[in-house]
């Protein structure tokens, strides 16, 4: 195993949507700062976004301001979202598009060269290259190295501030002592915490990067972070199979959720994310089950569209009407609610921030779908926070000089590599304790299995099992860094899971059926509990914060 | 869901290997790709797109309904034609001007 060393003004983890852009802003605000992006894939095409992208699905059209957008994100979560944080992404969502465009983007325009929008914050694009496009123009900047395929495996934190991190080189067994003067964690959410709709041979075949495997959120848990609301996961609901997306369906050529009497059924529920989930669930447990969107009847012009579009972010729905020989005009689309995941891209999951983006952490930053309290970002509000998180990280550096990491530190995680390396394998593998985290996550936990449903009795079991695991995974061996990348994986997956066990059981109400369907406590109830659940990691155990919701979209900073 | 790399067709240039966001494509003695985890596959086909002389190709587990098709890409110009083969040896085409929107 070598060692390196490498020292950069501001480190960016994770070279997705956030990442990159980050990188970008810090580009032009000076090139005298050095960046570092971290990458444990190729940022060509890593993250959310290797296959591309249906649409924009955060932007403020004519005659709409960011208000309106702030104010739909907060509807959608049914008011457990921060003001400030919606208000200042929708700000920029307009500017970052412009930038997006410029760079090379396809959005599609009317004759008269504006946008064309489907509904009133969405437009329409070809969004296969949107990271090939990215990537370039990071590639291009003469301030910023990109070390891909480094897996950033822990902070480097001294008394509350972030001094660097540590990686592991997947393909040149190399371990990586990064210090850095800020940093910015733009990692991906959780994905491959709960038993996957189809768990054998396609178990990857999930709605998001089964890569995402929540190493920001894990890493500001270990090192004390104040997070926010895990207890609001994140169900997508999907073609059947192929887990593709069905808002294409829905809003492109406006399929109806229907059940097998042929009921449109969407409105008995409710039009949020987490009711749209909810009502298909319960149309199944009362025997209307299965449930579709209603394609039947579409054009042919509109069968070809649809292919396409879906070749240009999910090529897998296409090759399901192909090798069915039937199109959507001819069949139905049979719907399902996916596994949970933990993603603040989607909902509010992630680290307690300010409204400049920085952390509790003094000099760590966090954007995209590790930031939490920000629900509904989408592509655009994840380059709207990179860009502010890249604003805030610049700020800072400027005042404040960098510090060494002490050796004794580095010693000690260099020992915990070495010894998944070469001590002698234990009875179980990774794989085999990653398959006991995602049924003790569907039994437990409120997975699939029990329709998303859960009481505290079932939570005190999971989280038991889950630390067992925890301590289980010290067993592990590995033949090379890429197994040991996966054992990094595991531990940062069980970390996540134990922090949202707490987070499920600290909320007393059920807010978002589906989401957090709470057993113990069946009704949603406004007069205590309009609160963010958040916890910080104190001698091992999580402590629970409530804090009151605040709207107005004041300015918020850290205090206590 | 996964993919499936004609050896015969490789010409081992790694381009497939640099993409993967999973890490997934390893190479073997011969320097040939071959995907070592085939059920880590997200089916994100990045690497598919990648390939010059197109000999990898995509397909749907049976698990997900899959039935034996196969479907790759070749990039001419701006034009993606994406490409099904059917088991009964059939084939048909979709083609994607990547200069023009989608209309949903």
């Amino acid at each position: 195993m070598k060692t390196e060393k490498i020292k950069t003004d501001v480190l960016i983890i994770g070279g997705g949507t956030a990442g990159c852009y980050a990188a970008l802003t810090l580009a032009e605000q000076t090139e005298e700062i050095h960046v570092l992006i971290c990458e444990k894939a190729n940022i060509k095409r890593s993250g959310c976004l290797a296959a591309g992208v249906n649409a924009l699905n955060a932007y403020i059209t004519k005659s709409h301001v960011p208000q309106d957008y702030a104010d739909y994100a907060l509807k959608d979560a049914d008011g457990i979202a921060r003001e400030d944080l919606l208000v200042t992404m929708s700000e920029r969502l307009n500017a970052v598009t412009a930038k997006l465009e410029n760079l090379g983007f396809v959005i599609l325009k009317d004759e008269n060269g504006n946008y064309v929008s489907r509904g009133w914050r969405n437009l329409k694009i070809n969004g296969e290259n949107i990271k090939p496009i990215l990537a370039d123009a990071v590639s291009a900047l003469s301030n910023t190295t990109i070390l891909n395929r480094v897996n950033i495996i822990d902070f480097a934190v001294q008394d509350n501030h972030i001094i660097g991190a540590y990686g592991i080189g997947i393909e040149n067994d190399t371990f990586y002592v990064i210090e850095a003067n800020a940093v910015i964690i733009a990692t991906g959410g959780a994905a491959g915490s709960y038993k996957p709709n189809n768990p054998g041979f396609s178990r990857h075949k999930m709605w998001y990067p089964p890569f995402n495997t929540g190493a920001g959120y894990a890493m500001g848990i270990r090192a004390g972070a104040e997070m926010t609301t895990f207890e609001m996961r994140f169900i997508a609901l999907r073609c059947k199979d192929t887990i593709s997306p069905t808002g294409t369906l829905a809003q492109g050529v406006g399929a109806k959720q229907i059940n097998s009497f042929g009921e449109v059924y969407e409105q008995k529920y409710g039009l949020t994310t987490s009711e749209r989930v909810y009502g298909t669930v319960n149309e199944n447990l009362e025997g209307r089950g299965p449930c579709y969107l209603r394609t039947e009847g579409i054009t042919p012009e509109q069968d070809e569209s649809l292919k396409k579009a879906y070749l240009n972010m999910s090529p897998s729905q296409t090759l399901k009407w192909l090798e069915s020989g039937k199109n959507p005009s001819e069949q139905n689309v049979e719907i399902e609610g996916t596994e949970p995941y933990i993603i603040g891209g989607h909902t509010a999951s992630g680290y307690w921030i300010d409204t400049h983006r920085a952390t509790t952490i003094q000099g760590l930053f966090a954007a995209g779908d590790v930031a939490g309290g920000c629900p509904q970002k989408y592509v655009t509000g994840a380059l709207a926070e990179g860009e502010i998180a890249a604003e805030s990280a610049g700020k800072f550096i400027q005042n404040h000089a960098s510090e060494p990491i002490p050796t004794e530190e580095i010693a000690s995680h260099q020992k915990e590599v070495l010894k998944f390396l070469t001590q002698k394998a234990g009875q179980f593998t990774t794989e085999q304790l990653e398959e006991a985290m995602q049924t003790i996550m569907d039994s437990y936990a409120g997975g699939i299995k029990t329709n998303y449903r859960f009481n505290s009795k079932q939570l005190a079991i999971a989280d038991a099992k889950i630390q067992q695991l925890m301590q289980l995974s010290d067993t592990l061996h590995a033949d090379d860094f890429q197994e040991l990348m996966y054992i990094y994986e595991l531990r940062e997956r069980l970390t996540v899971c134990r922090s949202v066990i707490a987070h499920l059981n600290a909320r007393h109400e059920t807010r978002w059926h589906s989401f957090a369907e709470n057993l113990d406590y069946p009704e949603k109830d406004d007069i205590n509990w309009k609160k963010y659940v958040n916890s910080r990691l104190e001698n091992g155990e999580i402590k629970i914060i409530l804090r009151d919701v605040i709207y107005g979209g004041a300015p918020y900073e850290h205090h206590n | 869901m996964s993919i499936t790399i004609d050896k015969n067709k490789c010409i081992g240039c790694g381009k497939c290997h640099e993409v993967c966001p999973g890490t997934l494509i390893k190479f073997d003695s011969d320097k040939k790709a071959f995907i070592k985890y085939p059920k880590d596959c997200w089916g994100c086909t990045s690497c598919i797109k990648e390939c010059p002389v197109y000999a990898i190709r995509f397909y749907l587990g049976a698990d997900i309904g899959g039935m034996g098709s196969f479907l790759h890409t070749e990039k001419k110009g701006d034009i993606l034609r994406w490409i099904i083969e059917k088991p009964d040896g059939s084939i048909s085409e979709i083609r994607i001007n990547t200069k023009e929107s989608n209309q949903y």
